[in-house]
């Protein structure tokens, strides 16, 4: 047996972890989170967040199943992967939430968003914009003679990209729904 | 059975087909239909206290020293919120307990009505689960679901919010029946994991039990398997503030409690086993210290019913979900049918070295003649109480509540009540009411501090009203005691606002209740005190003037590891530096 130093008292070195050291290295990880769509089920899933002081990156919720009255919640988080581990079992831990999958974990999954641009430009500015939303596949939805809003749809860095592109031919405003995901696969 | 009745009477129904025998209340506007349904039956009693916080510490205190759900019935707004403390006093602790509120009626919900609050919002964090009911159809099966919720799998509390109009409106009233909703949470462990436990046991050369409070949550059956299991493989077993009495501590493999104020072998024993079992515990930073340096060379097993406890802290090696009892039981029928092995040598050695750091006397003081060691007050008090079996302690929180865990020792579950998460002042003197509540002829006893007793002395009405001879055995130091030990250690003697100025004469305010008073300052007069307050058959104040300075030890710093441990003032100068005084 391996003789204890007892010091009592001592003093030499004192650090304060609060983790311990699971590796340390952050992750991302798109969670898919079946609940029952009762009133308050997204402020349950926020407020874990917020009080535990977890990341959301996105979350997007609609009712998936009508007759079941399930609504399925799609976050992207980062964390280390202690802390996946527990935005996983917190969540599993709400006694409306049916299912938990990590779908980065579970995978290989698709991710896909919705956004709208709104890009006001006349001449050049307008014409060039149009060209880049040809490339980028985004559509027009909506166009006065000095504006457009169009409609993308894609991976989240594709919708940043697009949105880089924009932003010096006028874009003015942006709304986007957050990610939505699925396995891929049967 | 179904049939119609008002929200009120499916209320009151729904409470006695759950065999609910008492509720904790306090009533106002939006509760009355319910008020009036319980003034015209007999099977439920109401006990009337005097704060809502009370109510709830004292159904927590019903709830914990009878393993049944605890009820608490509020009003709305004030009477909700003042329930906040208590629900995540209950939340952390996982006391199973359900608190209806009454809410202004649904077509005023939202328009800052007289007394409106968003209870299920302000209240959604600190409990389980929580509901607000629109529809009186509704309102029986919710009911039986909150008590489903309540007690299953971790227990906690729950909140079911009733508008008064949903109270008047009629519904169908159905009776319990068991739960189909999805909520079910998984009560066996896994064989693997636990036949890979079983082969680290017998491989064992310094095991430990690290017990907690999921032993006495998982109820009765997991205590007499965990004596079993200690007593066949004759491991040491030590266990949390929280798990108390699951083993006895006139066991013969009992180490003590371990932890910040914990015993030195017990936590030496964690810092230097090579396996160690965690039996329903969650390794609280009042028990791991610093975490980098916890128990360095162990394997770990962890069993607990919520995933969520699992790593949380601290990685376990062999991880197992599932109920205590449901485990135990497959550890015991695994290990027996392997030959019930142990490198029992070793153990032995173990054992020996644990002999080793006990003769340190961790617990040792120095006795005085002319004033009242606190140390020396709950000695007294346990060798002229321990020979009644039915004896319920609860606390308060402070200096006080560690020394009564250090000095009182507990055979059996559910016999220990005290705040252990949240730490709330405040909870001991209500939770002595509702324990006695549940068993009238016990001897209860609230081993207080003045300064946390006075957060709660309201309830002195409600002992008195309900003739509830709960004693309240008060540690009075003048001081806030465990906040002016911190400030001792940790900022240079500067005893900022940690006294207990103008305090109340307990004894004139016991009579004023109609309460007996008794009050003791020289350690010569105290066993005859303490036989006047046990053989007083009524509510009594104990003012136990006791040394102002004392520190509790042993201590582990917060941010230190087992094997830094304080074991007396001496030790103490300078030793928390600035990284560990901005823990708590
Ligand atoms: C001033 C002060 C000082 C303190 N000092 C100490 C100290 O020195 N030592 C100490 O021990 N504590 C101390 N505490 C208490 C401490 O803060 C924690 O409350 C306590 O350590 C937690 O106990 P526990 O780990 O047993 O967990 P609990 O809070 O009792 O949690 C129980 C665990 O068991 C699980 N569980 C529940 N039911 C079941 C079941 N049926 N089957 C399986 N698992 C189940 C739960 O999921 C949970 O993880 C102190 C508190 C105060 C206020
Ligand atoms: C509601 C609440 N407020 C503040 C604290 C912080 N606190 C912890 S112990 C303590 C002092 C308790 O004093 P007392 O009840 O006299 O007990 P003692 O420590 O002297 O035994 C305080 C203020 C707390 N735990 N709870």
């Amino acid at each position: 047996m391996s003789p204890l130093h007892i010091t009592k008292g001592a003093t030499s070195h004192s650090a304060y972890n609060l983790r311990p050291s699971f590796s340390e290295i952050e992750e991302r990880h798109t969670l898919a989170v079946l609940v029952e769509n009762e009133p308050g089920v997204l402020a349950r899933v926020i407020g874990l967040f917020s009080g535990r002081g977890y990341n959301i990156e996105s979350l997007t919720v609609a009712e998936v199943d009508h007759t079941g009255h399930l609504s399925r919640i799609t976050i992207v988080t980062t964390g280390t992967p202690q802390v996946i581990e527990q935005i996983k079992a917190q969540l599993g831990r709400i006694v409306v939430v049916h299912e938990v999958h990590d779908l980065t974990v579970e995978g290989p999954s698709v991710e896909r968003e919705l956004a709208m641009l709104k890009v006001v430009g006349t001449s050049e500015k307008r014409v060039e914009a149009l060209r880049l939303a040809d490339i980028f596949r985004a559509s027009v939805v909506d166009s006065t003679l000095n504006s457009f809003v169009f409609e993308i749809t894609g991976a989240p860095d594709k919708i940043e990209a697009f949105a880089e592109l924009m932003r010096p031919l006028g874009l003015t405003e942006i709304a986007r729904t957050g990610v939505a995901a699925l396995l891929r696969g049967a | 059975m179904t049939r119609e009745m008002t929200g009120a009477k499916i209320v009151v129904k729904a409470l006695k087909d759950q065999g609910v025998d008492t509720i904790f209340g306090y009533p106002g506007g939006a509760a009355l239909p319910i008020y009036d349904e319980i003034f015209q039956q007999n099977d439920i009693r109401h006990i009337l206290v005097r704060h809502e916080q009370g109510a709830v510490h004292a159904a927590e205190g019903y709830a914990r020293s009878t393993g049944k759900v605890g009820v608490c019935l509020v009003t709305s707004g004030p009477g909700a919120t003042n329930t906040v403390t208590g629900l995540t006093d209950a939340l952390l602790d996982s006391i199973p307990i359900l608190v209806i509120s009454a809410q202004v009626p649904t077509f005023l919900i939202g328009s800052d009505a007289f007394q409106e609050a968003d209870t299920v919002g302000i209240t959604r964090p600190c409990t389980k689960h929580n509901w607000l009911v629109k529809d009186t159809e509704r309102l029986a099966g919710t009911i039986h679901e909150a008590f489903h919720v309540a007690r299953s799998g971790r227990p906690g509390p729950v909140l079911i919010d009733i508008p008064k109009d949903v109270q008047f409106a009629t519904g169908t009233y159905a009776p319990p029946k068991p739960s189909t909703s999805h909520y079910q949470p998984k009560l066996k462990g896994d064989m693997d994991a636990i036949t890979e436990l079983v082969a680290a046991m017998e491989k064992a050369k310094r095991p430990v039990f690290y017990t907690g409070g999921g032993v006495v949550n998982s109820g009765p059956a997991a205590s007499i398997l965990l004596r079993e299991l200690v007593d066949a493989t004759g491991f040491p077993v030590t266990s949390t503030l929280m798990g108390l009495g699951s083993y006895p501590a006139s066991g013969k493999n009992w180490l003590g409690m371990l932890g910040m104020h914990g015993l030195y072998e017990a936590n030496l024993a964690m810092h230097g086993c090579d396996l160690m079992i965690n039996i329903g515990a969650r390794f609280d930073d009042r028990i791991t210290g610093r975490i980098d340096a916890f128990s360095p060379k162990s394997k770990k097993a962890h069993i607990d019913i919520d995933p969520s406890s699992i790593n949380k802290v601290i990685k376990a090696d062999i991880p197992i979900v599932g109920d205590v009892a449901h485990v135990l039981e497959d550890i015991l029928k695994v290990w027996k049918a392997r030959g019930r092995k142990t490198e029992a040598e070793s153990v032995a050695k173990w054992h020996s070295q644990i002999e080793e750091w006990r003769k340190v006397r961790c617990l040792d003081y120095t006795p005085s003649t002319t004033s009242i060691k606190p140390q020396y007050a709950l000695e007294r008090l346990e060798a002229l109480t321990k020979h009644r079996k039915d004896r319920f302690i609860t606390t308060e929180v402070g200096q006080h509540q560690m020394w009564a865990a250090q000095f009182l020792h507990f055979e059996d579950p559910n016999h220990w009540m005290t705040s252990g998460g949240l730490g709330t002042m405040g909870y001991g003197f209500p939770a002595s009411i509702g324990v006695q509540m549940a068993h009238p002829e016990a001897l209860v006893i609230n081993v207080a501090g003045e300064a946390s007793w006075l957060m709660n002395m309201q309830e002195m009405g409600t002992a008195v009203q309900f003739r509830l001879p709960v004693k309240q055995f008060i540690l009075n130091n003048e001081r806030l005691g465990m906040v002016r030990q911190w400030q001792d250690l940790l900022h240079g003697g500067r005893f900022s606002h940690s006294w207990s100025e103008a305090l109340p004469d307990f004894v004139k305010l016991a009579e004023a209740f109609g309460a007996k008073g008794i009050l003791c300052k020289d350690p010569a007069d105290l066993d005859d005190a303490i036989m006047e307050m046990l053989n007083h058959d009524g509510p009594v104040i104990f003012d136990c003037l006791v040394e102002k300075h004392e520190n509790c030890f042993p201590m582990i710093p917060s941010g230190k590891a087992h094997n830094e441990m304080l074991l007396g003032n001496a030790e103490t100068k300078g030793v928390i530096d600035t990284k560990g005084s901005v823990l708590v």
